[in-house]
């Protein structure tokens, strides 16, 4: 119990920082990936064959390749990448990015691929006739969709949005094998010190085991708010 | 673009995809005895029986499976008593850890996409198998089992592509599956987009024939074929 103490002879205050830092990745990366399904929602609803295409391709990689391997890439790939588009701008210095930004968008890809997919679902099982209202009453597609359509759809797609959350969450780990020090990489830094893996271990599972709790609840009385008047 | 690197590295790859194949193969069996058998146990009306398995799929459903993999393969191993006893066989192998945790992992989302399932059965079908006279054995082996495989089997199509993503985890504790391939193969060359087409496209590929042979399942098995 000593050595998950706070203070300097134990790992809680460590501890307690790498479960910020998970929340933060997390939060980000789930931000990263509405940004993403705002752009391959329409995408795959679009009347347009070329850009239902490009949005099946992206969910459709993205939800066949195991994350880890999506890390690696963009570990391995992320600042050769950047400092390709730089040289083509004439910067020719090292670039090298941040763990916690790479991390971030790796995951925000990977959650944005399940977020399009609920998002495609919300819309689809929302009656027609709201449309043909909206339109009839001459309300522009901007209000329509923001003030008719999003509402009744957050309804729909929250239930299944605490789903992906849940993922985006656990997936998180995975970027420990970045070297950001998150609640996986702590573990294992204390684990390799104090040679105590199972306790360490087990202690991060507690953790996650509490973010998930933690998140059921809030996004159960969200729920209870989106369904007002159903 | 390397071309030459991605037919060079293909034969590695492909030969990778095997442990993949193995892993998944070994870990769906098992996962699914697991799953069935704790299924049962939340279906059981004794409260205890019913909690612990609820504890189970609880716990193993709402950590991450990195976590799980690493508590069995670095944490169990220092447990002294474990290492006296013939489990350390199994357990010194990271290989048998992996299926382990897999196991336990898919285990735990089974058993509720089959206890879902069961749930779903209208009473109404059970009591006509009893007023046939039909046993109670009979009507679990022969009624309600092949209506809740029916039920649950798009979910669980669903479920056999997360654990084969999940596979990919084995590569952390040192198992060179198709992500450890790929992984070693990018970080001596550097050359991570064209590895990640290769894998990628053999995941890929992986996906796409479970997606339609669970395709062709639910076909078979639905009423109105």
């Amino acid at each position: 119990m000593e050595l998950l103490a706070f203070g300097k002879s134990g790992w809680g205050d460590e501890l307690f920082y790498a479960t910020l830092m998970t929340i933060a990745v997390s939060v980000t990366a789930m931000l990263i990936g509405f940004f993403f399904a705002l752009i391959f929602t329409p995408s795959k609803l679009s009347k347009y064959k070329f850009f239902n295409l490009i949005g099946n391709f992206y969910t459709t990689v993205i939800r066949g390749v195991p994350e880890l391997l999506v890390i690696y890439l963009f570990f391995f790939g992320g600042s050769g990448a950047i400092m390709y588009v730089a040289s083509i701008f004439g910067y020719y210095e090292y670039i090298e990015i941040n763990a916690f930004i790479t991390g971030s968008i790796a995951i925000g890809i990977i959650s944005g691929a399940y977020s399009t997919e609920v998002f495609r679902g919300a819309i689809q099982s929302i009656d027609k006739g709201q449309f043909e209202a909206a339109k009839v009453l001459g309300i522009n597609k901007f209000t329509q969709f923001y003030k008719i359509i999003l509402p009744q759809m957050l309804r729909l797609a929250i239930p299944n949005l605490s789903n992906v959350w849940q993922i985006t969450l656990k997936d998180t780990s995975l970027i420990s094998v970045t070297g950001l020090v998150e609640i996986m990489r702590q573990s294992y830094i204390a684990a390799g010190s104090t040679r105590d893996p199972l306790l360490f271990y087990s202690f991060a599972a507690v953790l996650y085991l509490m973010l998930t709790y933690l998140s059921m609840k809030i996004i159960n009385r969200l729920e209870i708010k989106y369904s007002r008047g159903y | 673009m390397d071309f030459d690197l991605m037919f060079t590295s293909l034969p590695k790859l492909l030969g990778a995809t095997l442990v993949t194949l193995k892993l998944l193969s070994a870990s769906l069996f098992f996962g699914l005895i697991v799953g069935l058998l704790f299924a049962i146990l939340r279906l059981k009306k004794n409260i205890f029986i019913n909690k612990f398995a609820y504890g189970y799929s609880y716990l193993f459903r709402g950590t991450p499976l990195l976590v799980q993999i690493f508590i069995i393969y670095f944490g169990l191993g220092q447990i002294e008593y474990l290492r006296s006893t013939f489990l350390w066989v199994i357990l010194k192998e990271p290989y048998w850890c992996a299926i382990i945790a897999f196991t336990l992992n898919t285990g735990a989302y089974t058993s509720e996409i089959l206890r879902s399932a069961f749930q779903t059965i209208k009473p109404g079908i059970v009591e006509a198998g009893k007023s046939l006279g039909i046993s109670n054995k009979i009507i679990f082996y022969k009624i309600q089992i092949p209506i809740a495989i029916r039920q649950s089997l798009p979910a669980y199509g669903n479920e056999i592509i997360l654990m084969m993503k999940g596979t990919s985890l084995a590569s952390t504790v040192t198992l060179m599956d198709l992500t450890g391939v790929a992984k070693y193969i990018i970080s001596t060359t550097f050359k991570p987009i064209e590895v990640f087409i290769v894998a990628g496209g053999i995941y890929l590929f992986m996906t796409f024939i479970i997606h339609n042979v669970i395709k062709f399942l639910e076909k078979k098995y639905s009423f109105n074929n």
